[in-house]
C-alpha cells in the first residue's frame, strides 16, 4: 500500500514544526508525523540533525505517578497501552474517528490516539481500570452488564468513559443527551439502543444514591 | 487457501458449511421439548464475565504480550495489478532492530494490499522503517476494479481465468408457462454496494514457537479451521498446532478462516527464533480483510390477480474482487411458494481484496432484492404487501426435495409484527401522504440455516469439592456463548450460572465449529445439555446409594440432589461430590437431527421511516422485530443480537458503502470516517419479538441460531419503508439522499 510513500522523509520547516506543537487534535496528528523524525540533510548539509529527544515526564494514571521518559511523538494511547501495560484502553481506529480509546483527562473525555503523552504532564489520567473502587463497580460498569449494554466488548471501554463523562456534566440526561453525548464512540456491533438503556439506568441509580 | 489465494471463500463454501446436516451426531437424544419451566434457560441472565468486560480486564488478541515479543509488519503491494520484477530485502534486513524478513509473493499481484513481504522488528516502529527499506520493483499492470466494468467486453483480465464466471443455477417447473399464466408481469433491478466490516478489533495473531510445537493467539471465528489451516501451510501435523482466543473485538464473518498474514507470522517467529505479533492497521483492515460483495440483482415475477405467484426468476451478477461474490438464490427458490422459479447466477472478478462472508452472506443481498420485489409487485396489484406474502407462504421447504419444515413460525412473526408497529397506519398506496417531510412503513421476511452441526462436542467435569467446569473448543465472538453455556450447564445440574467455569476459546479443548453461520448455539449449548444430562444422571445414581433412594426419585436443584417423594432427603452437590474417588468427566455430543424435515430459522421485520423530500435524508424511526429461532437460551443476549442485527441492516441501508477509485486503483474510504457507520444518533426505538417455539426434533433444547437472522431482512424492511413513503423504490442500498432524490426524480418523470 502507501506505507512506502508514508514513510519518506520530508524536510520539516519550521512552520510545519510550530503547527504540530500547537496541540488539539489535528496537531496531535501533524505532531505524530514530524516529531522524532531525523531531518532530512539539506544540500551542502552533511550531519542529519535529530531534531527531538526523549522527554521526562510523570504520567498520573488513576491516582498513581508514573514517571516516563517518552519519545515525544508518543500518543497517550499508546504510553497507557505499551509503557504502563494498562490494555483496557482499546486501540480501534487510531485516528480520532471512533471513540474506542476514550479517557478522562482532568475528567473531560478525551481521544488517547489523539492526545500526545506530553499534553497529559502533570494532568489527572484516568482510563477504564481506575473506574471500580476495588471490587465494586462504578455504576455505569454495573449497568452495562444489567442492561447487556455490550457485545464483543472492544468499544465497551470508551463507551463506559464517556458515558461516565456525560453524567459528570449532566446527571439526568434525556434520551437525546444520551444520543449526543455518546455520538463521539462507534459500536459496530450495533448495541447503542441498549447503551441508551445501560446509560439512562446508571444515571437513575446513581441520583437515587 | 484455494486457488485465488483467499484463506476464505464466501458464498457457497460457507454455504455448504452452514446447511443442516444430518447423520453425523450420536442418536437423537429425546428434545428437551418437555412442558418444564425453567429457571435460567430462555430467562435473562446477565452476562457471566460482564465485570472483566467492563473493567478492561478481558484479554483481547491486541491486548496480548510475550516477553521478548517482536512485532511484524506486512509490506502490501500498492498496485490493483503488477509483475514483481525484483525484491531486495537486504537493507530492511540491515536495519538494527530488525530480526526476521521474508519475500511472501513472486510473480503477479493481484489488489492494491496483497502481500508482498513481511518483517518482523523489535518494536512497530522500526518494522515499518524496514517495510520502507525493502526495495521493489513492480512491472504496472492494467488493472479493473468495480463489477460493471470487470464484466465489460475488454476489460483487463484479473485472473487466468475469464473475469465472468458462472456462479451457481437453480431451478424449478417451468418459468416460461409461469409467465404465460400471470395476469401481471413485472421486472425490477436491485443494487447493493460492498460494505466492509470493519470489526473494532483488527485482525491480529501472535505466533510463538516452543521446539517444533506452535501457538497462536489469533482473533478468529474459528479456531479449528486455523489449526487446521496453518498446520496445512506449515506443512506440519495439526497436534503439533494449538490457537486460541479468549475474546475478540467483533468478526462478522472476515475473521472465519486462516488469514495469509497468521501464517507470516508463524514464518517470521520461526526465523526469529522468537514470538511474533501482527496487528493489522485499521487501513489494512478496511482494504485486505474480505467485503460483502457488490451486486445487480435482476427479478422477474408473474402473479395472478390474487396475488398468487406463478412465475419467479432471479439474474445475479455479483462482484467478490479476486475472490466470488455471493450466490442470493435460497430466499428466491423458499420464501415462497411458487412452483416454477429459475434463478442463474455470475460472479465477476475485480482487482480488489477476495470478498468474505458477512453476516448472512447472499441472504442479505438477496433478500433485499426479493422483498423489495415483492412490495412493488403488491403495489402492482393493488394487493397490501403482507398479504401478497401470506398468499404466497408455504410450509415445506420448496428447494429440499418439499420436506416439512420441522417448526416454521413467520406467520406468527408477520402477525404479531403487524400487530405491534400498526400495520393499518401504512400508506395503503406509497407515496400517498403529502407535505415534506414523508412517513412510511414497510415489512420484510427472513429464512436462514442455523440449525447448528452434529457433532459438536463438549464435556462436563464434576470436581471433588463439588464445583463445576463446562469446557468446550468454541468461540465466544460476542454473542455471549460463555454464558449460554453457563445456563444450560446450571439449569441442568440444580446451579446458578455464576456457579459454572466455562472453559472456551482453545483447540486444546473438544471440537466445535466455526463462529458464523448462526452455528454456535444450535451446536454447543445441546452438546453441553448432553454432557450435563450424563452428569446429572451420575449424581443422581451416587446420590441414591447415599440417601437409599430410588435415583429416578431425585431432583438436582437448589445446589442439591433432593428425593421430591421426600423433599426431607437431600444432599448438597459439595458433600455428594467429596464422595467420588476422583474427579469425573462427562462427554457430550450434539445429536443429529432427521433427514426427513427442514431446519431452518425464520422473521419478519417491520420498518417505520420518515423521509424528508427536499434533502432525501431518512430517519428511521423505529423497527419492530419477530423472530422464530426455536428455544432462546438467554434472552438478555438474544436481544442484543436483534438490536445488532437490525443496526449494522440500517447502517447498511442508508451509510455504508467502499468507494473504489479506478484511477489510483483502490478504495478512497479505507477508514472509519469517510466510510460511514452508523452512531448513536441514527438509532430507532428497537422491539424484539421472540415467537415461543422450541423445535421438538432439531436438539436435545429445541434451539436454532440468531446470529444471522436479525440482520436480513433489516436493510430490506427500511427500504420497503422508504418506497411506502415516497411512493418510488430506491432500488439500491446505501439510500444515500443523492439516491433518494435521483429516485424522487424517476417517479416525477414517469408520472
Amino acid at each position: 500500500m502507501e506505507k512506502t510513500q508514508a514513510k519518506k522523509k520530508k524536510p520539516v520547516s519550521r512552520r510545519d514544526f510550530l503547527k504540530g506543537l500547537s496541540g488539539g487534535a489535528v496537531g496531535a496528528t501533524i505532531a505524530a508525523r514530524v516529531l522524532g523524525q531525523t531531518k532530512a540533510p539539506a544540500q551542502g548539509q552533511e550531519v542529519p540533525v535529530k531534531i527531538f529527544t526523549t522527554k521526562t515526564i510523570t504520567l498520573t494514571v488513576n491516582g498513581k505517578n508514573y514517571p516516563l521518559e517518552v519519545d515525544p511523538k508518543t500518543t497517550l494511547l499508546e504510553a497507557l497501552r505499551d509503557k504502563l501495560g494498562l490494555t483496557g484502553t482499546k486501540k480501534v481506529c487510531n485516528r480520532g474517528e471512533c471513540g474506542g480509546c476514550t479517557v478522562l483527562l482532568d475528567g473531560k473525555p478525551v481521544y488517547s490516539c489523539m492526545t500526545l503523552v506530553v499534553r497529559a504532564d502533570g494532568h489527572e489520567v484516568t482510563t477504564i481500570e481506575g473506574l471500580a473502587d476495588g471490587a465494586k463497580l462504578h455504576p455505569v460498569q454495573a449497568a452495562f452488564i444489567e442492561k447487556d449494554g455490550y457485545q464483543c466488548g472492544f468499544c465497551t471501554p470508551g463507551f463506559i468513559m464517556a458515558s461516565v463523562a456525560l453524567l459528570k456534566t449532566n446527571p439526568a440526561p434525556t434520551q437525546e443527551d444520551i444520543r449526543a453525548g455518546l455520538s463521539g464512540n462507534l459500536c459496530r456491533c450495533g448495541n447503542y439502543f441498549k447503551i441508551y438503556e445501560a446509560v439512562a439506568s446508571a444515571s437513575e441509580k446513581m441520583r437515587k444514591a | 487457501m484455494n486457488k485465488n489465494g483467499q484463506p476464505f471463500d464466501s458464498g457457497l463454501a460457507y454455504h455448504q458449511e452452514v446447511k443442516p446436516k444430518e447423520g453425523k451426531g450420536s442418536p437423537a437424544v429425546p428434545p428437551a421439548a418437555e412442558a418444564q419451566e425453567y429457571k435460567f434457560i430462555g430467562k435473562r441472565t446477565p452476562r457471566i464475565d460482564g465485570d472483566r468486560i467492563v473493567t478492561g480486564r478481558a484479554k483481547y488478541t491486541h491486548d496480548i504480550v510475550f516477553e521478548n515479543m517482536l512485532f511484524g509488519k506486512i509490506l502490501r503491494s500498492p498496485h490493483a495489478a503488477a509483475e514483481i520484477v525484483s525484491l531486495d530485502l537486504s537493507a530492511a534486513k540491515a536495519l538494527p532492530g530488525v530480526k526476521a524478513a521474508l519475500q511472501l509473493k513472486e510473480g503477479r499481484v493481484k489488489w492494491a494490499g496483497e502481500q508482498v513481504a513481511a518483517v518482523a522488528a523489535v518494536d512497530e516502529e522500526t518494522a515499518e522503517k524496514a517495510l520502507s527499506l525493502i526495495k521493489v520493483e513492480y512491472k504496472v499492470l492494467p488493472h479493473v476494479l468495480t463489477q460493471d466494468k470487470a464484466a465489460q467486453d475488454g476489460a483487463p483480465q484479473v485472473q487466468d481465468s475469464p473475469n465472468v464466471q458462472k456462479l451457481d443455477d437453480y431451478s424449478r417447473g417451468d418459468t416460461e408457462k409461469g409467465f404465460k399464466e400471470a395476469d401481471v408481469v413485472l421486472e425490477r433491478t436491485y443494487r447493493l454496494a460492498a460494505e466492509i466490516h470493519h470489526p473494532a478489533e483488527t485482525h491480529a495473531s501472535i505466533a510463538k514457537w516452543d521446539e517444533d510445537r506452535l501457538t497462536v493467539y489469533d482473533s478468529t471465528q474459528a479456531l479449528f479451521s486455523v489449526r487446521d489451516g496453518l498446520a496445512r501451510n506449515l506443512n506440519m501435523p495439526a497436534s503439533k498446532v494449538r490457537v486460541i482466543k479468549q475474546y475478540m473485538g467483533g468478526g462478522f464473518g472476515s475473521k472465519l478462516g486462516l488469514n495469509d498474514f497468521t501464517v507470516a507470522a508463524a514464518l517470521l517467529a520461526r526465523q526469529a527464533q522468537k514470538p511474533v505479533k501482527i496487528t493489522l492497521t485499521r487501513r489494512e483492515n478496511a482494504m485486505c480483510v474480505g467485503f460483502r460483495p457488490t451486486h445487480i440483482i435482476t427479478v422477474k415475477a408473474g402473479a395472478k390477480k390474487d396475488g398468487t405467484l406463478t412465475a419467479l426468476t432471479m439474474k445475479n451478477m455479483t462482484g467478490g474482487g479476486v475472490g466470488r461474490g455471493d450466490g442470493v438464490a435460497e430466499p428466491f427458490a423458499d420464501l415462497y411458494k411458487c412452483p416454477n422459479v429459475k434463478t442463474e447466477e455470475f460472479s465477476v472478478f475485480s482487482n480488489t481484496c477476495g470478498s468474505r462472508a458477512m453476516r448472512a452472506p447472499g441472504h442479505t443481498q438477496g433478500t433485499f432484492a426479493l422483498e423489495g420485489f415483492m412490495d412493488e409487485l403488491a403495489a402492482e396489484l393493488g394487493l397490501d404487501p403482507l398479504e401478497l406474502r401470506q398468499k404466497n407462504y408455504t410450509t415445506i421447504s420448496e428447494s429440499a426435495d418439499r420436506i416439512p419444515y420441522s417448526t416454521k413460525g413467520l406467520d406468527q412473526c408477520y402477525k404479531l409484527g403487524a400487530e405491534k408497529i400498526d400495520w393499518s397506519r401504512r400508506n395503503k398506496k406509497p407515496g400517498e401522504g403529502q407535505g415534506r417531510v414523508r412517513r412510511g412503513i414497510g415489512v420484510a421476511s427472513q429464512i436462514w440455516w442455523g440449525a447448528g452441526v452434529p457433532g459438536t462436542l463438549a464435556d462436563i467435569k464434576i470436581y471433588r469439592d463439588g464445583s463445576v467446569e463446562a469446557v468446550c473448543g468454541t468461540q465466544d465472538i460476542g454473542t455471549g456463548t460463555r454464558t449460554h453455556i453457563a445456563v444450560v450447564a446450571a439449569e441442568t445440574l440444580g446451579l446458578e450460572p455464576q456457579d459454572i467455569a466455562v472453559r472456551l476459546g482453545d483447540t486444546e479443548y473438544p471440537w466445535a465449529p466455526i463462529s458464523g453461520g448462526s452455528l454456535t448455539t444450535p451446536s454447543v449449548a445441546p452438546a453441553v445439555r448432553d454432557a450435563a444430562l450424563k452428569a446429572a444422571e451420575y449424581l443422581k445414581k451416587i446420590a441414591a446409594e447415599k440417601l437409599m433412594c430410588r435415583a429416578e426419585d431425585l431432583v438436582l436443584e437448589n445446589k442439591k440432589v433432593t428425593d421430591k417423594t421426600s423433599p426431607d432427603r437431600s444432599i448438597t452437590l459439595k458433600d455428594l461430590a467429596k464422595t467420588q474417588p476422583r474427579e469425573a468427566v462427562f462427554h457430550g455430543e450434539r445429536s443429529g437431527m432427521p433427514a426427513t424435515f427442514a431446519f431452518n430459522t425464520f422473521g419478519a421485520q417491520f420498518a417505520e421511516v420518515e423521509v424528508d423530500t427536499e434533502t432525501g435524508r431518512i430517519t428511521v424511526k423505529k423497527v419492530v422485530a419477530a423472530h422464530e429461532v426455536g428455544r432462546i437460551i438467554n434472552v438478555q443476549t438474544a436481544e442484543s443480537q436483534v438490536v445488532g442485527g437490525i443496526t449494522q441492516g440500517l447502517s447498511a441501508a442508508l451509510f455504508e458503502e467502499r468507494i473504489l477509485d479506478e484511477t489510483i486503483g483502490r478504495a478512497v474510504n479505507p477508514n472509519m470516517h469517510d466510510y460511514k457507520i452508523a452512531t448513536s444518533m441514527d438509532i430507532p426505538e428497537i422491539v424484539p419479538i421472540f415467537i415461543p417455539m422450541a423445535d421438538p426434533r432439531i436438539n436435545n433444547l429445541g434451539a436454532k441460531g440468531l446470529g444471522e437472522p436479525p440482520r436480513i431482512p433489516a436493510s430490506a424492511a427500511i427500504a420497503n419503508a422508504v418506497y411506502n413513503a415516497i411512493g418510488v423504490h430506491p432500488g439500491e442500498i446505501p439510500m444515500t439522499p443523492a439516491r433518494v432524490l435521483d429516485a424522487l426524480k424517476r417517479k416525477e418523470k414517469r408520472t
